[in-house]
C-alpha cells in the first residue's frame, strides 16, 4: 500500500535531513538572535570606547569564556528538553538512532556556531578594525570559540539524554557552567597555594587540561603574548611547552574535549529508553 | 502485523511488563486497555522502539525486529501530547518528515479533510492544541502506513474532526493496516475497537475480539466487561480468556464481532 517516488536515503543524508530542520528552528529561537546581537553590541562598544583591536580581543576572549558555555550548555539543555516529545516523534520515523542524533547535535552547533563568528566578526568589519595583526588573532578566537560551542553542546546533549528530570538537569547544567567558567580557576588557585611547596607542576597542567574554558583562554593569551592575563596554570602551560606546541597541544585537547562528550552523548542516546 | 512475544521490561528493580504476549493482526484496530500504571504506555514504546525491552520480541510479520529502521518505513505514530519545533511552520515539519521517507508519496488526504493547509503556512507554537493535535494525525496517516499506533488520539479534537479521525481510521483497517489504539473513551472503544488487549500489572489477562470479551466477563456493555476486568485479580478472571492471547484468532475463525 505504499507508493513509490524515489530511491533510498543514506545515513547521513538523513542526519543532514534533520540538522537543515532543527537548525531553521533553532536560528529563530529569540535566545540565539539575542546571543548574537549581543556579541555584535559588546564587541562594537569595546571597539568604539577601547580603540585598539587586540585589547579589544583579549575583553572580548573574558566575554566569550562566560557567555558561550553558558549559552551552549543551559540554553542548549533547555532547548533540548522542550524538544523531548518531537524527538520522540523523530524516533518512530526510519532513521536510525544515530543519524538522528548526528542530525540533532548539528542543529543545535551550528546556528550556534555561526550566531558566535557572526557576533564576533562583524563589530570589526563595520568599525573597520581589521588589520594584519588583528585579523588572524580574530580568526583563532573565532575558531577557539567555535570549538567551546561544539563542547558545550555535547555537555547540553549529555546532561538531557542523562539526566530525564528536566528541572535536575537544568540544575546540573548551570553548575557545570558555574564551576568550569566561575569556581575552577579559583580551586586550582587554591590548591596551588595550598601546596605550593610540593612538585605540583604536573598537576596544575593536568588540571588545566580538565577544563576546556582554560584551555581556550591559554590558546589565545599565547597567541596574543599576554602573559599577564594567562593565569598560574596558562603561565606554567607556556613555560612547559613554549608558544607554538602550546598552542597546538592545547588545541588538539580542546579537540578531545569536544571528541569524548559527543560520543558519550552518541552512545548514551543509542541506548535510552525515551 | 506485529508479534509481542513475552516481552519484560523492567526500569531498576521495577518490574512494569512481566512477560506480554500478544499479536496484532492485519486489518483490525486493537485497544490496548488497562487501568492506570498499567503498563499500556511502556507496551506502545516497546512495539516503537522507543524502550528496549529487558526480555522478550517483538516483530514484524516478516520476522524482521520492529526496532530497525527500515521496520519503521510502514509505521504511523499519533502520540498523546503533540509537540513539534516551535519556529517551524506546520508545512516545513511535514517537509522533513516528507524527506525521511522520499520513497513514499505523501497522502494529503487528512490534510484537505481537516481543512488546515492554510493554518500550516504559520509557525507551530502560533497554532491551537486542537490544530496541532490535526497535524499529528496529518503525520500518523501521511506515508500510507501499515502499521498505525494511536495514542489517545482523539482527545482536543472537536467532534468534527474527531468524526473524520475515525472515519479515516476505519478505512485505515479496511485497507488491511493493523491499528494499535489507546484511549479512555469507552465510547470510542465501542465504535472503533475489534480486538480488546488488556493489560494489567504487567501482563495481558484477556486479549480478543470485543464480544468474546462480553461472553466472558457476562457483562451486557464493553464499560461494564472492562470494569469487572478491572475488579477482578488477573487470577480470577476465566481460564479460557487467560489463555487468549492471539487476537488474530477472531479473524481465523471469521468472527466479526462489530
Amino acid at each position: 500500500m505504499t507508493a513509490i517516488a524515489s530511491g533510498p536515503v543514506g545515513r547521513m543524508e538523513l542526519a543532514w535531513i534533520i540538522a537543515a530542520h532543527q537548525s531553521r528552528d533553532v536560528v529563530r529561537k529569540r535566545w540565539v538572535m539575542a546571543y548574537a546581537a549581543g556579541l555584535f553590541v559588546a564587541g562594537d562598544l569595546m571597539l568604539r570606547l577601547a580603540g585598539s583591536g587586540p585589547s579589544v580581543l583579549v575583553s572580548l576572549l573574558n566575554v566569550v569564556l562566560l557567555l558561550i558555555p553558558l549559552i551552549a550548555l543551559v540554553l542548549g539543555a533547555a532547548s533540548l528538553y522542550s524538544a523531548t516529545e518531537f524527538t520522540e516523534l523523530l524516533l518512530a520515523q526510519p532513521i536510525s538512532r544515530r543519524s538522528l542524533f548526528i542530525g540533532l547535535y548539528c542543529g543545535l552547533t551550528v546556528p550556534l556556531a555561526a550566531a558566535t563568528v557572526l557576533g564576533l566578526v562583524l563589530p570589526f568589519v563595520f568599525e573597520r578594525a581589521l588589520d594584519a595583526t588583528t585579523a588572524p588573532t580574530l580568526a583563532m578566537l573565532a575558531a577557539v570559540s567555535v570549538l567551546l560551542v561544539c563542547v558545550f553542546t555535547a555537555l547540553a546533549f549529555f546532561v538531557t539524554i542523562c539526566v530525564r528530570d528536566r528541572a535536575r538537569g537544568l540544575g546540573v547544567a548551570i553548575m557545570g557552567w558555574l564551576g568550569l567558567a566561575v569556581l575552577y580557576d579559583g580551586l586550582v588557585l587554591a590548591l596551588a597555594s595550598a601546596f605550593r611547596d610540593w612538585p605540583i607542576e604536573r598537576g596544575m597542567l593536568a588540571a588545566m587540561v580538565l577544563n576546556p574554558i582554560d584551555l581556550a583562554r591559554t590558546i589565545l593569551l599565547i597567541r596574543v603574548d599576554a602573559a599577564a592575563l594567562m593565569g598560574y596554570t596558562g603561565a606554567l602551560f607556556r613555560a612547559a611547552f613554549g608558544t607554538t606546541s602550546g598552542v597546538a597541544l592545547a588545541a588538539l585537547a580542546l579537540c578531545l574535549w569536544v571528541a569524548a562528550p559527543w560520543w558519550l552523548s552518541a552512545r548514551a542516546f543509542d541506548r535510552r529508553d525515551f | 502485523m506485529i508479534r509481542v512475544h513475552d516481552v519484560v521490561k523492567s526500569f531498576g528493580a521495577l518490574p512494569v511488563l512481566r512477560g506480554v504476549n500478544l499479536v496484532l493482526a492485519p486489518g483490525r484496530v486493537t485497544a490496548i486497555v488497562g487501568p492506570n500504571a498499567a503498563g499500556k504506555s511502556t507496551l506502545i514504546r516497546c512495539i516503537l522502539g522507543l524502550v528496549r525491552p529487558t526480555g522478550g520480541t517483538i516483530t514484524l510479520a516478516d520476522g524482521r525486529d520492529v526496532r530497525l529502521p527500515a521496520s519503521r518505513a510502514s509505521l504511523g505514530y499519533m502520540p498523546q501530547q503533540p509537540s513539534f519545533p516551535d519556529n517551524l511552520t506546520g508545512h516545513e515539519v511535514l517537509a522533513m518528515l516528507d524527506a525521511l521517507r522520499p520513497d513514499i508519496v505523501p497522502d494529503s488526504t487528512l490534510l484537505e479533510r481537516f481543512q488546515i493547509a492554510e493554518q500550516l503556512h504559520k509557525p507551530v507554537r502560533t497554532l491551537s492544541g486542537g490544530t496541532r493535535q490535526k497535524l499529528s494525525a496529518v503525520i500518523a496517516f501521511r506515508y500510507r502506513p501499515s502499521l498505525l499506533i494511536l495514542d489517545e488520539p482523539t482527545a482536543g479534537l472537536d467532534p468534527l474532526a474527531a468524526s473524520v479521525f475515525k472515519s479515516a481510521i476505519v478505512a485505515a483497517r479496511d485497507a488491511g493496516a493493523t491499528i494499535l489504539l489507546t484511549t479512555h473513551v469507552v465510547a470510542e472503544l465501542a465504535v472503533l475497537a475489534d480486538d480488546i488487549a488488556f493489560l494489567m500489572d504487567g501482563v495481558i489477562p484477556f486479549a480478543g475480539p470485543v464480544a468474546e470479551l462480553l461472553r466472558e466477563t457476562g457483562a451486557s456493555s464493553l464499560d461494564e466487561a472492562l470494569v469487572t476486568l478491572m475488579q477482578s485479580p488477573a487470577a480470577s478472571v476465566p481460564v479460557a480468556a487467560l489463555q487468549t492471547v492471539d487476537v488474530s484468532r477472531a479473524r481465523m475463525h471469521g468472527g466479526a464481532n462489530r
